[in-house]
């Protein structure tokens, strides 16, 4: 129990503990250098006090006994689990080496820097990478890219600018400031928020606005707690949301209930797009996805009558056969009804006070690194130059281009990986085995991580032992406010920040000179940019806003001439305006309108297959207990979210003989995971769903076991190579096929 | 002295489980053991299916005594994800009672 006598070290979460997207301001209460304690900060506008169960189990990740606090090198063969600990400069010295040979012989280009979605990676990540010269960033695995950045590219394709639901969350006083008010209707389309702050967005503040009389349509195959208070649920046929999308913006047009205004002098491309909208009718929409056309019809009006609503949506969107298209739809239903950039619709969400982890964009690459190092990016990163939006969106390679490159060797052989804060074969990657086949025979290998995962146990020479929030400092400029995490307690045992270990190898790895001598300068320098640094930000209790009028400020800034760099009022597109038809789209070789794109595998496309995998399959269900793979060893925990269980209908159950709890083996046609069975009418008779990230940290972590990674990772039914036109989705994360049935005996 | 206690709301519990892991981190409280639990509650009504969760306060809870000597509320109070969790007198929260939807309150030994 923390005494009041303990030490208080305000600090913002973001991962390495509480595994998230971040944002949450704490209070970590320190006595004799060891955290006691971690509780939300009341005086923090992003969290109000509160924290998720992840947060407030720091505790237990920051002392638990399996992490790893010295770096390591291996010294039986990969996956023997042989190690011996070593010092920072032999782990430097070996790295130095390696990476300098394969650069010699081999070109940057050929260490690919790999990344998941935790801690503050982003910036450190590619600090090291351009230092290095390499080109290719990447989240291994990820089939279609399908996490937000498909969603992000097709809103820069639509308006210039990113779009989030509005709940005040730009705002210092909240649900207190005047010029923000409550949407009136809060679809949540294919999410549970409840689970988690998935893409920088608070969950709960959803349940905020409903308290502030924000009603609900829920657009999800299951049943939630979301649905249960909503006014409408669409209870779509996993896959088919770019159906739905097109079905609302055909109701919405037709019925004439759109913004006219609005449309008429900022959309551009509006006349297009109700024509292409006509293939879509609310009846064919039902054929297509099983949601009455009648209360399509119901949820289209309610959205479009009554102004200001937001829509929230999370990754399966993504997911889709088309990620990018059915992402583009649903962008033109705020676009259309008027709700984009007004308080309490989708709020155009900028980097607070213009402050960016890392330049990330070509002009200020060129200046650090000179313009023979941003030519070689483009030219040599992975899929770029197969996929033009993949190519002028951002800097990313092309996953499912990458495992071919890495099993072909063409058009160049990829030698070596660094990775931090991915668990590639335990969690992130479709089709595990085949990335486990190609990458054990890459000559060298860095994991910088905290605990031994999959991924870590299979592949790694070297493991760096990273920090956890608690010790090591940092800042944070997603969306708003800006933010610093402040180094609380010293590390554990030797343990170092990304930043840290980034900044110290970059010098090592650097063809050009590295200015920063710590991680500090490297912080303050980018906070340069928003007129303040880390300890001024420190004392006002780790965050601020940015100043009126700043363009990172809502709203209406297209009214305003703050969102395009000439200053006039407008949209950051080619046509200054929100293009319904994209031409970014066009230019890019793509139809520059949405479309509905049918599932590869699916009971309409493989009526076949569907025969003797009569279930649809989705996966990657949210726990609000665990962030991806992590957290399965940390028992407060663990003890909530015990087994990984499969949610099967509870009538579809019994036919088949299975009962709660019982351990059941999903399969397709790529292999069977064994999951303990929910019989629940939760789901519809048609799904199965299935939570991703599932390995035992207490079994064998040696290979071939790697902690029971092949018998309860879903992904082990998931393949690469289905992506979509764009490069952007396609994969069979939300809706393959699949049959279910009883492990003999009921036992694992 | 009045009897304190606490209003669930429990019509907004959204089954985050922030107040389990609150309880435990306040009390370091081993596996097995905690003063509040959280159980998913699905109904299969005629019109559609609804999820639900309720909360039991358990023999655990002593209402943070230590915590609430200070200013504080207690942990899982403060912790609500929902803020759905009331602590105070329990004649006051009864009178909350009349005018909430779907709540219960829970009172010490
Ligand atoms: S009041 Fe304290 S002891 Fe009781 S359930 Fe809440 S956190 Fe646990
Ligand atoms: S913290 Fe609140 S919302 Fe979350 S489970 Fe507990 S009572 Fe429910």
């Amino acid at each position: 129990m923390a005494k009041s006598n303990d030490q208080k070290v305000l600090s913002t979460l973001w991962s390495a503990g509480c595994g998230s997207h971040g944002g949450c301001g704490c209070e970590i209460f320190v006595k004799n250098g060891k955290v006691t304690k971690v509780e939300g900060d009341c005086n923090h506008p992003w969290n109000q006090g509160r924290l998720c169960a992840k947060g407030l189990a720091i505790r237990e990740y920051i002392y638990h006994p399996d992490r790893v606090l010295y770096p390591l090198k291996r010294v039986g063969k990969r996956g023997e689990g042989k190690w011996e600990r070593i010092t920072w400069d032999e782990a430097y010295d070996t790295i130095e080496k390696k990476l300098k040979d394969i650069r010699e012989k081999h070109g940057a280009e050929s260490v690919i820097f790999c990344q998941g979605t935790g801690r503050d990676i982003g910036g450190p990540i590619t600090f090291l990478m351009y230092a290095y010269g390499s080109p290719n960033w990447v989240q291994v695995g990820l089939a279609g890219h399908a996490c937000y950045t498909p969603r992000l590219g097709a809103m820069f394709a639509t308006h210039g600018n990113y779009t989030v639901a509005d709940c005040s969350q730009f705002l210092e006083k909240r649900y207190n400031s005047k010029e923000w008010t409550p949407p009136k209707y809060i679809i949540i389309w294919a999410q549970n928020p409840a689970a988690g702050c998935h893409d920088g967005f608070y969950g709960h503040w959803i349940i905020d606005c409903m308290k502030r009389g924000s009603k609900l349509i829920t657009i999800d195959p299951r049943s939630t707690w979301f649905s249960t208070r909503s006014e409408v649920h669409l209870q779509n046929r996993p896959g088919t949301d770019g159906a739905i999308a097109l079905g609302m913006l055909n109701v919405i047009i037709n019925e004439g209930i759109y913004d006219k205004k609005f449309v008429e002098k900022w959309c551009y491309g509006f006349s297009e797009l109700k024509k292409r909208v006509q293939e879509y009718s609310p009846e064919k929409v039902e054929k297509i996805s099983g949601v009455p056309a009648n209360l399509l019809r119901k949820a289209a009006r309610l959205y479009a009558k009554n102004k200001p609503s937001a829509i929230q949506w999370g990754e399966p969107v993504d997911a889709m056969p088309a990620g990018s298209v059915v992402a583009q739809a649903i962008t033109q239903l705020w676009s259309i009804t008027g709700n984009i950039d007004v308080p309490g619709g989708n709020v155009i969400a900028k980097n607070s006070h213009g402050v960016t982890t890392y330049p990330f964009s070509s002009a200020e690459l060129t200046d650090l690194y000179g313009a023979d190092l941003v030519k070689r990016l483009n030219e040599k990163r992975i899929g770029a130059n197969d996929y033009p939006m993949i190519k002028n969106f951002r800097g990313w390679v092309q996953p499912d281009v990458l495992i071919k490159q890495m099993e072909t060797g063409k058009p160049y052989p990829v030698k070596a990986a660094w990775i931090q804060t991915s668990n590639i074969l335990g969690g992130q990657a479709a089709d595990p085995k085949r990335h486990y086949e190609a990458m054990k025979k890459l000559d060298f290998i860095v994991a910088v991580d905290l605990f031994q995962n999959p991924t870590t146990m299979a592949l790694a020479d070297i493991f760096l032992p990273a920090a956890t929030i608690a010790e090591k400092e940092s800042f944070r400029t997603w969306w708003q406010p800006l933010g610093v995490s402040v180094k609380a307690i010293k590390g554990l045992g030797a343990v170092k920040s990304d930043w840290e270990i980034n900044l110290e190898m970059a010098k090592r790895l650097s063809t050009t000179p590295i200015k920063y001598k710590n991680v500090r300068e490297v912080i303050d320098e980018r906070l340069s940019a928003g007129k303040t640094n880390f300890e001024k930000l420190k004392a006002k209790g780790c965050w601020e806003f940015p100043p009126k009028n700043d363009p990172s400020r809502p709203y209406y800034r297209y009214e305003r001439g703050l969102l395009r760099k000439d200053g006039k009022p407008g949209f950051d597109t080619p046509t200054g305006k929100v293009e319904l038809y994209a031409t970014k789209y066009k230019e890019w070789g793509l139809d520059p309108l949405p479309y509905y794109e049918e599932p590869k595998e699916s009971p309409v496309a493989t009526k076949n297959l569907a025969k003797e995998y009569p279930l649809i399959l989705t996966t990657g269900r949210r726990s609000p207990v665990f962030f991806h793979s992590e957290h399965r060893m940390i028992p407060w925990l663990r003890e909530l979210d015990p087994v990984p269980v499969a949610e099967i209908n509870d009538e579809v159950a019994e036919s088949l003989g299975i009962k709660n709890g019982d351990w059941v083996y999903v399969e397709n046609t790529h292999g069977k995971i064994k999951m303990k069975a929910k019989a629940s009418p939760i789901c519809p008779p048609e799904v199965v769903s299935v939570p991703h990230g599932w390995w035992l940290p207490e079994t064998d972590g040696t290979a071939p076991n790697l902690f029971s990674t092949w018998d309860h990772n879903v992904n082990n039914l998931t393949s690469m190579g289905n992506q979509g036109k764009s490069g952007f989705g396609g994969t069979n994360y939300r809706s393959g096929l699949c049959r279910v049935y009883k492990v003999e005996g009921g036992k694992e | 002295m009045a009897k304190n206690g606490l209003l669930i709301q429990y019509d907004w519990c959204t089954g985050c489980h922030a107040c389990e892991v609150a309880c435990k981190q306040e009390h370091n409280f081993p596996v097995g053991m905690c003063g509040i639990k959280v159980n998913e509650l699905v109904s299969k009504a005629p019109d559609k299916v609804y999820v639900d969760y309720t909360v039991a306060v358990t023999r655990f809870c002593d209402l943070c005594a230590e915590r609430v000597k200070g200013k504080d509320v207690p942990a899982c109070v403060k912790h609500c994800q929902a803020t759905c969790i009331k602590y105070g007198p329990l004649a006051a929260l009864v009178k909350e009672q009349e005018k909430q939807p779907r709540t219960s309150l829970f009172a010490p030994k």
